[in-house]
């Protein structure tokens, strides 16, 4: 493999929405290079006839025929990108079915995206930077054992986690809400710069390891659910190494920040939210709306007029998992165990939820809340290991 | 002299043609290779930036996909400047090709709806039809000459 992630492009209408550069300048920053895999106008000619899908705009016939030279062989690469405009009905199709090509046919790490013109570089980032650790490390990624003695942090949007381990073992836990590490995914170059970091990774690949670790789940396949303060994951794993992903971040109305105004309003604790909802029933609530503000507006119209809290906690839960399930899981093949993880599974009525709306069970590991800091304690055991040996 | 808007707008032998004919052609320069390199078909030979998109407001709305929007904002001041259009319908790429097949119908029907002298033909398949295609555009291009 070359020193610079070579990451095939699969888009359309990229240029058009006056967004390559970013994509381009995201790829720069995790010492990648996006490439568009050679095609000639006979292959895109003949391309519905060999992957069997007909559709109407020559960029998607494009689109198809470059996957095929990546699944053929015929174009060198470590990762795939797929992009489409958002809101485009042909262009989502194509999308899922080449993403669902790629990654059976050849293993290569592979995320889909749907852009608008307001998409950025930095709104990029953590997805290239996974995508790029899932094509450079993947020695690193199979590691199953944490060894000698690490910690790992993870800084969130909503509260910053610290784990302590030595020797395959969790000897201390310890989390504060995050004020001055930083309020977004770049908390973890902060906090990795202050704390002068072996590893500095996104969450995409520790959460996926710090949840089949803690699930004791490493063999085969799993589905990774993290329902973040600010952005969700919906990642899925085979033998301990994330394949297909999503991050969504759209709508703060499918986030653990609904719920813990849904708490605020409710005058219960957020810690106390995941009881209550268990207890009630979503459907005694009209909820009809994926905005964090008429979201809210709506469960306060409920109390107005008699509604029980436990209905309205219940229903936010459902609100939160529905839209997750909606938007992000389709874009994930979701195989069990499915993991839910991250703080927001320790509110019950959030897997209970999700469990009625996959109609699989869904599992919560121990320590669920410090996923992200238990898979970065791991990792950098390998992650030092591996340079001693070098070193050696 | 005629303002005539070439579609595929990136087909460079229909500006050609109309050029001969004495006639504006309407166009967006790009040479459409056989060997496609570039992030799209119809890559713009302009530097796009993501203000293009929210100018293609002005002939679709934020519901239609950005990438739409953004050949609008190339097309559509094109389209307005029209007198007179050829319309090339399931053109080759290689002849001059749109990427998007919702940009496509929403150009045709702009076209249209704009009610100036227009000229659809289909792409030709054999040598005979290319013929005829090329007498039919000549001959569109001549009435427009003669119009003026």
């Amino acid at each position: 493999m070359s020193e610079i992630v070579r990451i095939a492009q699969l888009s359309c209408g990229s240029e058009y929405s006056g967004i390559q550069q970013e994509i381009d300048e995201a790829a720069r920053t995790v010492g990648a290079e996006m490439v568009f895999p050679d095609v000639d106008a006979g292959d895109i000619r003949r391309i519905e006839d060999d992957f069997g899908l007909r559709v109407a705009s020559p960029d998607l016939k494009l689109m198809m025929a470059r996957a095929k030279a990546v699944v053929d062989g015929m174009f060198d690469v470590d990762a795939v990108f797929i992009g489409t405009c958002f809101r485009c009905a042909e262009a989502a199709l194509v999308r899922s079915e080449l993403r669902r090509y790629i990654y059976e046919t050849t293993g290569l790490p592979v995320i889909s995206y749907s852009f608008t013109e307001r998409t950025t570089a930095t709104t990029l980032l953590t997805r290239m930077e996974a995508l790029t650790t899932m094509a450079l490390r993947k020695s690193l990624l199979v590691r199953e054992r944490q060894t000698g003695l690490t910690a790992g942090i993870d800084s969130g949007s909503t509260t910053t986690k610290c784990v302590v381990m030595r020797d395959n073992e969790i000897i201390g836990t310890g989390w504060v809400p995050t004020t001055k590490v930083g309020t977004t995914g770049y908390g973890r170059f902060l906090a990795g710069d202050r704390f002068k970091a072996d590893l500095v990774q996104e969450e995409v690949t520790v959460n996926s390891k710090g949840a089949v670790f803690l699930a004791d789940k490493q063999k085969g396949d799993a589905t990774v659910i993290d329902i973040g303060g600010m952005d969700n994951k919906a990642i899925s794993v085979h033998n301990g190494i994330p394949g297909m992903f999503t991050l969504g971040g759209i709508c703060a109305g499918a986030s653990g920040r609904f719920l813990e105004l849904t708490a605020r309003r409710l005058g219960v604790e957020i810690t106390e939210l995941g009881a209550l909802a268990v207890k009630g029933d979503a459907r005694k609530i009209a909820m009809n709306s994926y905005c964090i503000v008429f979201g809210i507006q709506s469960l306060v119209n409920s109390l107005s007029t008699g509604a029980q809290p436990e209905d309205v906690a219940a229903a936010a839960c459902h609100s939160v998992s529905e839209q997750v399930f909606e938007q992000q899981l389709q874009e994930v093949e979701v195989k069990e165990p499915v993991l839910m993880v991250g703080g927001s599974s320790l509110i019950e009525g959030l897997p209970k939820a999700m469990e009625e709306l996959l109609r699989v069970d869904v599992h919560v590991p121990p320590n669920s809340q410090f996923i992200g800091a238990v898979g970065a304690a791991l990792l950098s055991s390998g992650f030092i290991e591996e340079k001693k040996t070098q070193v050696r | 002299m005629v303002k005539v808007l070439v579609y595929p707008a990136n087909s460079l032998i229909l500006a050609d043609l109309v050029d001969r004919f004495g006639h504006e052609p309407l166009s967006v320069q790009q040479e459409v290779r056989e060997k496609i390199s570039a992030p799209g078909l119809d890559s713009p030979p302009l530097n796009i930036t993501p203000e293009d998109p929210k100018i293609g407001l002005r002939y679709a709305a934020v519901e239609v996909p950005s990438g739409v929007r953004g050949r609008m904002a190339l097309l559509g001041p094109l389209i307005e400047e029209a007198e007179a259009a050829i319309v090339v319908h399931d053109p080759d790429p290689t002849f001059g090709c749109m990427g998007c097949a919702r940009t496509n119908e929403l150009v045709n029907f702009l076209i249209r709806a704009k009610k100036i002298p227009l000229l659809e033909v289909k792409y030709p398949s054999t040598e005979d039809n290319a013929r005829d295609f090329v007498v039919r555009v000549a001959e569109f291009l001549k009435s427009l000459g003669n119009e003026k």
